[in-house]
């Protein structure tokens, strides 16, 4: 059995794979994640987030992006959780 | 003709465009280096071709200043070389399809060919020819693999003008492509990727940036004091002392010329700190007492730039660099002004809003002193004791939080978010990380050793004729009042505005204590920046924002110095 759960970037694990499903920002923060590879359909890895709502890693491909934590809480993921 | 180097950032434009034009130019491991056009000479056949080194991009949409530049200058192009890195392909893939809808011919340098096996990556690159349409010819940047290729192709460039009815469907495109010219296969974890890995999580980030912090540190001083101690001490006191003796003799140890030249003697002696002449005082502080820590400190910051670690240390500052109304990548031009302020400032436009290069370029000019005025505080400041140094450094240290923590609450605006891409730990050869501490190492000694010598001789003739003891009267209330400083030092602060390498060295004579040499050099590193920096400050900022900005370096240096002689 598996289950998809979403949620935000934010929130997800280090290590966690999730595919973005959709970026609740406007039209500019969508540009600048989809010229980083980020965008609707994509598979992403967290890697880390530092302290304090610092920013957050992650690889997508064989790039690794860090963003701000606001940002990051604005990307939304589905992860495939299987029970 | 006119030929484009264009890509997405930090794919090794820069690095072709050394190896393409011979002309060597800083290339570093992170996103955006490049900040300015840089121009070279290419002749291939029998044509002659200008090439530029366009700013890094990830779209033609724009979205940054320097986005907005590279789409701009696109109109002017005869030839694109669209450099992608060749291990991210989809990502760069994108830049690449939107040039090709261009009417202009494009050519493909498949970049990072040598990281591409490492990576498990396979690419077929006939394949991606065809697909494209273009020539896409494998390169290596830093070792020149590929560029005879490269140019000898350029006739074949071609531009097809696909056009895409919208980013998904680009998107859609490019998928497709990817997906048949491109195979993963398996392949363990790296100790680089390990250590990529260990440097993004929190306590092993801070634990490896301490550690950075550590060995740079000792690193720097051990070639600085290395290269004085055993190159050019020794070469000064055995070589250089004994013919300037000489020459002293000849003018008869005392006069006009002989103060110019020679300078005042010492007990008898030449004291390279003391005299002042032109060819004893004039040539030792660029060459022996600043240049050895230049080298030692490009040294460092060039293995850290190729590497690849700014970046990293970006994300572990960020949260910082906010309560100063910045960002993390503002660590970048910070780092850089340790070196010289004036790249520093022009780095600045890595950021994106007037509002943070303002308050970065502030800070710079404030609490960051350059390697020169650096070298100088080490040799005269720790003669006194390493502690003093230590409240140098501490109290500009602070006055740049508090500056800062004062200019996000001031200024106007907010500070945008992060959003930076994380390069892979690179290792480049030793060859490429000496031509950059060449290339910059000769600027500085190019463009430093005219200015110091300009102003040991300017200096020289105000004393002849008085004018410093009349700016000394005029300010000596406020230098005794405020600071507790002799009217004497108030021409060391003003040829500050010269060099401020000369300008510490004109302490020396003074005869300071290690009180008064402390809010000196303080005061001297916080009120003005050299000329040089004033300049591109100007440019930078514009004239109105660079007015506001030294009126915060007065301010700051007022207050900081005043407190520093009541405190001490």
């Amino acid at each position: 059995m598996s289950q998809n759960i979403q949620m935000t970037l934010g929130q997800m694990e280090a290590g966690q794979v999730g595919t973005v499903i959709q970026i609740l920002g406007g039209r500019g923060l969508n540009q600048r994640l989809e010229a980083l590879g980020i965008r609707p359909g994509k598979k992403v890895t967290k890697i880390s987030s530092m302290l304090f709502r610092g920013p957050v890693t992650l690889r997508a491909d064989h790039t690794q992006v860090a963003i701000g934590f606001g940002m990051a809480n604005k990307i939304l993921v589905e992860i495939n959780k299987s029970a | 003709m006119k030929i484009l180097l264009m890509g997405n950032p930090n794919v090794g434009k820069s690095a072709l465009f050394s190896r393409l034009t011979g002309t060597r130019i800083i290339a570093s491991n992170y996103p955006g280096t490049t900040v300015e056009f840089t121009k070279g000479a290419l002749t291939f056949g029998q044509e002659q071709a200008d090439i530029i080194d366009v700013p890094g991009t990830y779209t033609l949409e724009p979205t940054s200043k320097a986005e907005e530049v590279a789409a701009e200058i696109l109109q002017e192009g005869d030839l694109i070389i669209d450099v992608i890195d060749a291990t991210n392909l989809e990502r760069n893939l994108n830049l690449t399809l939107q040039l090709l809808e261009r009417p202009v011919p494009v050519i493909v340098a498949l970049n990072m060919w040598d990281d591409v096996h490492h990576r498990g990556i396979n690419i077929d690159v006939a394949r991606l020819e065809e697909l494209l349409g273009v020539p896409v010819v494998p390169t290596v940047g830093v070792t020149g693999q590929g560029i005879k290729e490269l140019v000898s192709r350029f006739p074949e460039a071609a531009a097809p003008q696909v056009i895409y009815s919208s980013s998904d469907e680009r998107w859609a495109k490019i998928g497709d492509i990817v997906s048949q010219v491109q195979s993963l296969s398996h392949r363990h974890h790296t100790w680089r990727e390990v250590l990529e890995d260990a440097s993004s999580h929190p306590a092993g980030g801070i634990a490896i940036a301490l550690l950075v912090l550590v060995v740079t540190f000792f690193v720097i001083r051990f070639i600085g004091e290395g290269i004085i101690n055993y190159i050019t001490d020794p070469l000064f006191n055995w070589l250089w002392t004994p013919l300037l003796m000489k020459l002293s003799l000849a003018l008869g140890s005392g006069g006009f010329w002989h103060d110019i030249l020679v300078g005042k003697l010492i007990n008898g002696n030449i004291d390279y700190f003391q005299s002042f002449g032109l060819l004893s005082t004039g040539i030792y502080i660029p060459l022996a007492a600043v240049l050895p820590y230049i080298v030692a400190f490009y040294f460092a910051l060039g293995i850290l730039e190729d590497i690849g670690y700014l970046p990293r240390l970006a994300v572990l500052m960020d949260t910082l660099m906010h309560r100063l109304g910045l960002h993390g990548y503002a660590i970048i031009p910070t780092i850089l002004g340790f070196g010289c302020n004036v790249p520093a400032v022009m780095a600045t436009r890595i950021l994106e809003s007037r509002r943070e290069r303002f308050i970065v370029a502030t800070l710079i000019s404030i609490g960051i002193p350059c390697a020169a005025l650096q070298a100088m505080i080490i040799g005269l400041v720790g003669q006194q004791g390493i502690q003093y140094v230590a409240i140098v450094y501490g109290s500009l240290f602070v006055s740049w939080i508090i500056i800062g923590l004062i200019l996000n609450y001031t200024v106007k605006g907010f500070s945008p978010e992060l959003i930076i891409e994380i390069p892979p730990y690179r290792f480049p050869p030793w060859r490429v990380i000496g031509e950059k501490l060449w290339l910059r190492v000769s600027g500085f000694v190019k463009e430093a050793l005219p200015i110091v010598l300009g102003a040991v001789l300017v200096v020289n003739i105000l004393y002849v004729l008085g004018v410093f003891d009349f700016i000394a009267n005029l300010t000596a209330p406020l230098l005794t009042g405020l600071y507790g400083l002799p009217k004497e030092s108030v021409v060391a602060l003003t040829i500050g505005f010269l060099r401020k390498d000369v300008a510490v060295g004109m302490l020396a004579p003074l005869g300071l204590t290690a009180k008064q040499l402390v809010v000196s050099t303080t005061v001297m590193a916080m009120v003005f920046p050299c000329v040089a920096t004033f300049v591109i400050l100007a440019r930078e900022l514009g004239a109105r924002d660079m007015l506001k900005a030294s009126g915060i370096m007065l301010a700051a240096a007022l207050i900081v110095g005043s407190l520093q002689n009541l405190i001490l």
